[in-house]
């Protein structure tokens, strides 16, 4: 019986994709705020004043003609990840962790020759991984070098941390690592491993691949029991900081450690998807309800923030 | 955005979805169009024929035509006779047929065609002036005789229609008495019977009736009775006494007016024939709301053509619907939000097996061709326009060698719009590569069995049938979808993809 019956879903409190684009996407995120979030260049700017830094922007190609300027300024990086400014869900972003003569490596160690590398920016440029098929800019940022310890979790790519923030309370986070199915990438749905993280302590719960339960990273084959982030609190107070710059009621803050910087955000998100809750082993639903039931929200992002992990916390 | 009430959004579909469901339900009853497709209806074609003898002169032919038979409506009329003018003069409450012509000579034919459907609501009308009887005069002896019968049939009766039927009774060949048959003769039964109603008191009068029969010719007009109770004209049979007009008894004249006047003509004589003829109920609505204002509703006054793409066009709803309820609720992932409607709709053009061998082979092939394409480094918009064009030779060559090797299954590739086709490859081929073949099939084969359930919805007769002669239909479509907008419980697939959950309940 591969089935689970509605009520089962709802004493467990499981958000489904109709009632999150009803109740929570259209109403309470703006239409106004899209464009913030849908195109990484200006989230980048817009969350900088609200001290949530970013990995460091490298060049902006905007116009074909600027192709030839990105082989420039390529000459002499080993590593920088290629990213549509108004890419969703991952699409269209290359990374690029070394050399090989003349030819670059992807994470995955797939030899790219610099002619696919420009041909791959006309494409972003035409718009082929825009959201609405609209001409977008192609963003280069410096690549992020994850934490060691975080880093050996993940087979190749660097392993994020999704919070989703709901009128900026934090109320439920996931660490996603990259596997060989996942071809580096993030997306729980291409293959990754989503591990849920305890808001309280960042300890992580339990771990899904392809929804379903598991308890070893498939690569790396590391136990993902005991895994624990550090400055837990800083990331969830950043992520709770994004809504101050954005105004989004509803949205997915993606951060990634830095081994040097810290926690970096890379994107944020107007539609996240309902994955986390399969990897926290709870629903949303009850977090959503407790945010929605308060006389008297918090101001300040470190407020929201220590009422989340105080309510929130399952150790 | 704040919290909105739900009710007034409730509310509003509700009127759409009732409003929609009202018109239908009050254009099927005002205008007779059927809510099942290919329902008939009985119609009856009686074709009047006069023949006489021209003098070599100038002639007119005046028929009385019906005007409003009671349990018949009129639906067409229209007169055949070479050389003749023709035209209908109304005149205080007569119909009649006018034909003339300058010369006329030798045995001459004139025909009149009216087309009668049963209406069970149609009524004798009351007359707009009250007939008053006529005052007869009776030479000895019938007058003495009259007097008796009359005294007879008052005494056994205590209305005008009881009278009636009595003195018929008594008039009648099996019970005459020596009174009776001292006044009837065969021939002037009817006209004494009538003067006699009228010395009692009572207007009465002669018609004519037509008993209609399927396939039957030579036939003519029946001689019945009426009398005017006070409200209306009542018909009688005289013959039985039976009170009514009986089903299938067409009056084709009424009151006092003649049959048929010739002036110019001798040896007149009128003579009928009649079909039953049976036509769609739906022809039936369609013609006669061209005669009456309600047609502004409807579309059957633009010409054909745009009929049949109106016929193409209002069937979308319906693939519309479909595709909202399969991504909503069933949750079944498409490529495209509304790809699977327009292949549906050429499915619907091409029929279901041919059109699917089309599609899938032209986008196998473009899908190759794509392949090539990526190669090339080009811009978007340059490979989208460099697709279609190549769709569009592969569509002509697997037309071309469709029909040489004899498919006709190969023209249907026209159908497909190319530009979707174009962008269905583009899309595909850049699934492909991002998320490997797997996605590419299941999303390739959702939008397929998407369409599908589409066009088997839209194919139906019924489909076809409801949303172009029921227009408002649409309303109701509309309202279901806006209701499926706002459906926040979870979808079938969803069902699937949460059951790993069981272990954390």
């Amino acid at each position: 019986m591969n089935w689970i019956s509605p009520r089962r879903l709802n004493r467990i409190g499981m958000l489904n994709m109709n009632r999150r684009n009803v109740d929570y996407i259209a109403q309470y995120n703006d239409r106004s705020s899209y464009p913030l979030v849908d195109n990484k260049l200006k989230t980048k700017l817009a969350v900088g004043e609200y001290d949530v830094k970013t990995p460091k922007l490298l060049q902006v190609v905007r116009q074909q003609h600027e192709i030839s300027h990105f082989r420039e300024m390529a000459e002499d990086l080993s590593g920088f990840a290629i990213k549509p400014a108004k890419g969703s869900g991952g699409k269209g972003i290359t990374v690029i962790t070394g050399r090989d003569g003349d030819d670059f490596v992807k994470a995955s160690g797939a030899r790219i020759p610099v002619a696919m590398l420009e041909r791959h920016l006309t494409n972003i440029l035409a718009g082929l991984y825009s959201l609405a098929g609209t001409p977008d800019v192609a963003i280069v940022e410096d690549l992020v070098e994850s934490s060691p310890d975080l880093a050996k979790y993940s087979f190749q790519g660097v392993p994020d941390i999704r919070i989703i923030v709901f009128q900026g309370y934090p109320i439920m986070a996931m660490l996603r690592l990259a596997t060989k199915a996942s071809d580096g990438k993030a997306n729980l749905h291409q293959g990754a491993v989503g591990v849920g993280l305890d808001l309280g302590t960042g300890r992580s719960l339990n771990a899904v691949q392809f929804n379903r339960p598991i308890t070893l990273h498939p690569d790396t084959g590391l136990a993902l029991e005991n895994i624990q982030i550090e400055s837990w609190e800083n990331m969830l107070e950043m992520a709770a900081r994004c809504y101050e710059a954005t105004g989004l009621g509803y949205m997915g803050v993606d951060l990634v450690v830095d081994a040097h910087q810290g926690p970096l955000l890379l994107e944020l998100n107007a539609r996240p998807g309902l994955a986390i809750q399969m990897a926290n082993g709870c629903g949303l639903m009850p977090r959503l309800n407790a945010i929605e039931g308060l006389k008297r929200p918090h101001f300040s992002p470190r407020e929201r923030t220590q009422f989340a992990m105080k309510s929130f916390s399952r150790m | 955005m704040t919290v909105r009430s739900r009710i007034p959004f409730y509310v509003a579909v509700f009127l759409l979805i009732t409003a929609g469901l009202s018109v239908a339900t009050w254009r099927h009853f005002e205008m007779g169009i059927p809510w099942m497709t290919g329902e008939q209806q009985p119609v009856w074609m009686v074709e009047a024929r006069v023949d006489f003898q021209g003098y070599g002169d100038s002639a007119q032919v005046n028929l009385h035509v019906p005007q409003q038979p009671p349990g018949f409506r009129i639906l067409t009329e229209q007169a055949a006779s070479p050389g003749y003018g023709f035209s209908i003069l109304e005149n205080n409450g007569g119909r009649r047929a006018e034909w003339t012509k300058r010369e006329v000579a030798g045995p001459q034919t004139l025909y009149f065609k009216t087309q009668f459907v049963p209406d069970e609501t149609i009524v004798q009308q009351p007359p707009t002036r009250v007939p008053k009887p006529y005052t007869v005069f009776w030479e000895e002896p019938q007058a003495t005789a009259v007097r008796e019968l009359l005294n007879q049939a008052t005494e056994r009766s205590s209305s005008p229609e009881s009278l009636t039927r009595e003195l018929i009774t008594l008039m009648q060949p099996d019970n005459r008495t020596q009174n009776s048959t001292m006044l009837v003769s065969d021939e002037n039964y009817l006209q004494v019977l009538v003067r006699m109603l009228n010395h009692a008191g009572i207007a009465a009068r002669t018609a004519d009736a037509l008993k209609l029969e399927d396939a039957r010719r030579r036939q003519h007009l029946v001689p019945f009775l009426q009398i005017f109770n006070g409200e209306r004209w009542l018909t009688f049979d005289p013959r039985t006494a039976e009170q009514g007009v009986p089903e299938n008894l067409l009056l084709w004249r009424q009151g006092s007016e003649s049959l048929l006047d010739v002036v110019g003509g001798d040896t007149s004589q009128v003579s009928f024939s009649m079909l039953r003829q049976t036509i769609p109920a739906l022809q039936l609505a369609a013609r006669e709301a061209a005669s009456n204002g309600l047609s502004a509703l409807s579309f059957y006054q633009l010409p054909i053509e745009e009929q049949s793409m109106f016929r193409m066009l209002l069937l979308l709803p319906i693939g519309a619907l479909m595709v909202a309820f399969m991504r909503m609720v069933i949750g079944i992932r498409t490529s495209g939000t509304f790809m699977p409607v327009l292949i549906a709709v050429a499915f619907v053009q091409t029929t279901l097996v041919p059109g699917l061998i089309a599609f899938l082979s032209v986008v196998a092939i473009g899908l190759l061709l794509r392949g090539y394409l990526s190669s090339l480094n080009l811009l978007l918009v340059s490979r989208i326009s460099a697709l279609i064009i190549l769709v569009i030779f592969i569509t002509a060559g697997l037309s071309i060698v469709g029909y040489q090797m004899g498919f006709n299954t190969g023209m249907t590739v026209t159908f497909f719009p190319t530009v979707i086709i174009a962008w269905t490859i583009e899309r595909m081929s850049i699934l492909w590569e991002e998320e490997g073949p797997r996605e590419v099939v299941v999303q390739g084969a959702g939008s397929l069995f998407v369409a599908i359930c589409a066009y088997l919805a839209m194919s139906r007769p019924l489909a076809g049938h409801l949303t172009f002669n029921f227009p408002e239909l649409h309303l109701v479509i509309l309202g279901l979808i806006l209701l499926m907008g706002q459906y926040t419980g979870y979808k079938l697939s969803e069902l699937r993809r949460f059951n790993p959950m069981k272990a954390y309940d």
